[in-house]
């Protein structure tokens, strides 16, 4: 439908994403994020909101866990995170969606997991 | 420091995947109350900022100087085993953030769509959404207040106009192992529905 806008049009430009507001990494709010070398300290030329997110990502964390627990907007969440992982800092982990069936099995061990802890 | 002891730690960490399910409804039908009951954490609220300019019926010409509005929506977590984490994410409750349902939906494994019987033209918008997208499979869960329901599923599919294939349970959103089959249920139906659409040969 036409009239549906496109994301850019919806997220605030916020002025520290440099006026982008579209990330290059296909980020969902469920898409786990990892710090690559957590023993290292963040680069000092990080804005603030990175380095936070550097540090918290050194144990792995969902794009929304990551924007509640620093009281980020998501928008500006999957930017910021998209920006660290262009720069190797962060790695951006898998996401199951289900769409294929080569995904079944992981869908059948989500299930049976669930039958595990749900009896 | 000690980069050599994560780096190890990180290898195996790199394995850990999610997924995501999403919990659809009218205001008050009970998504939060689902959510709370499954999920190993308390629900966590998160916000997102949207451009007035995105919701078309708002009239902002009163108040020109207000540009952004917030949604929040909350998540639960489950964690299956050490490499698969599920989330469950609520869907803001208003029609009118519809246009958010589709970052929300994008990407889920399935939805649920909880219904209140005793208000059963909130669920209509929930509904006639992934009816209309049919992008993932969705079920649709019953919440049972008070310990009853006042329609029977087949009166329910009939007046939200479900189709026939979807799933149509009722359960108890207070209650982990009640909250549980719905979700079990939705898995089940998202295999069946990806073995379906399997390509043969």
């Amino acid at each position: 439908m036409s009239f549906r806008r496109r994301r850019s049009n919806r997220v605030r430009p916020f002025t520290f994403t440099g006026g982008r507001t579209r990330s290059r990494h296909p980020l969902m709010v469920q898409t786990l994020v990892s710090t690559s070398e957590p023993g290292k300290e963040p680069p000092s030329t990080l804005m603030p909101e990175s380095i936070n997110i550097y540090r918290l990502c050194r144990e792995t964390r969902s794009l929304a866990e990551v924007s509640a627990e620093l009281n980020i907007p998501l928008g500006v969440t999957q930017v910021l995170v998209s920006d660290l992982a262009e720069q190797d800092m962060v790695y951006i982990h898998p996401t199951i969606t289900g769409s294929s069936p080569s995904e079944n099995q992981v869908l059948e061990r989500a299930l049976r997991g669930l039958e595990r802890l749900f009896q | 420091m000690v980069s050599n002891d994560f780096s190890s730690d990180n290898r195996s960490n790199r394995k850990k995947m999610s997924s995501k399910i999403v919990i659809a409804g009218g205001f008050g039908a009970g998504k939060t109350t689902l959510v709370s009951s499954v999920s190993e954490i308390p629900p966590v609220t998160t916000e997102a900022i949207m451009t007035e300019a995105s919701i078309g019926h708002d009239d902002t010409s009163i108040t020109p100087d207000k540009t952004t509005t917030t949604v929040a929506m909350d998540f639960g977590r489950i964690t299956i085993d050490d490499e698969l984490v599920m989330y469950m994410f609520g869907t803001p409750g208003q029609a009118r953030f519809w246009f958010m349902w589709d970052d929300l939906v994008r990407g889920a494994v399935g939805a649920v769509v909880v219904v209140d019987c005793r208000r059963l033209a909130d669920s209509f918008d929930a509904v006639d959404y992934f009816e209309t997208n049919r992008r993932i499979p969705y079920i649709v869960a019953l919440n049972k207040f008070e310990g009853r329901l006042d329609y029977t599923a087949e009166q329910v599919r009939e007046a939200l106009e479900v189709s026939p294939e979807v799933p149509i349970i009722d359960f108890d959103a207070r209650q982990r192992n009640s909250g549980g089959d719905v979700l079990k249920t939705l898995l089940r139906y998202a295999l069946q529905h990806n073995r379906a659409s399997e390509p043969v040969g």
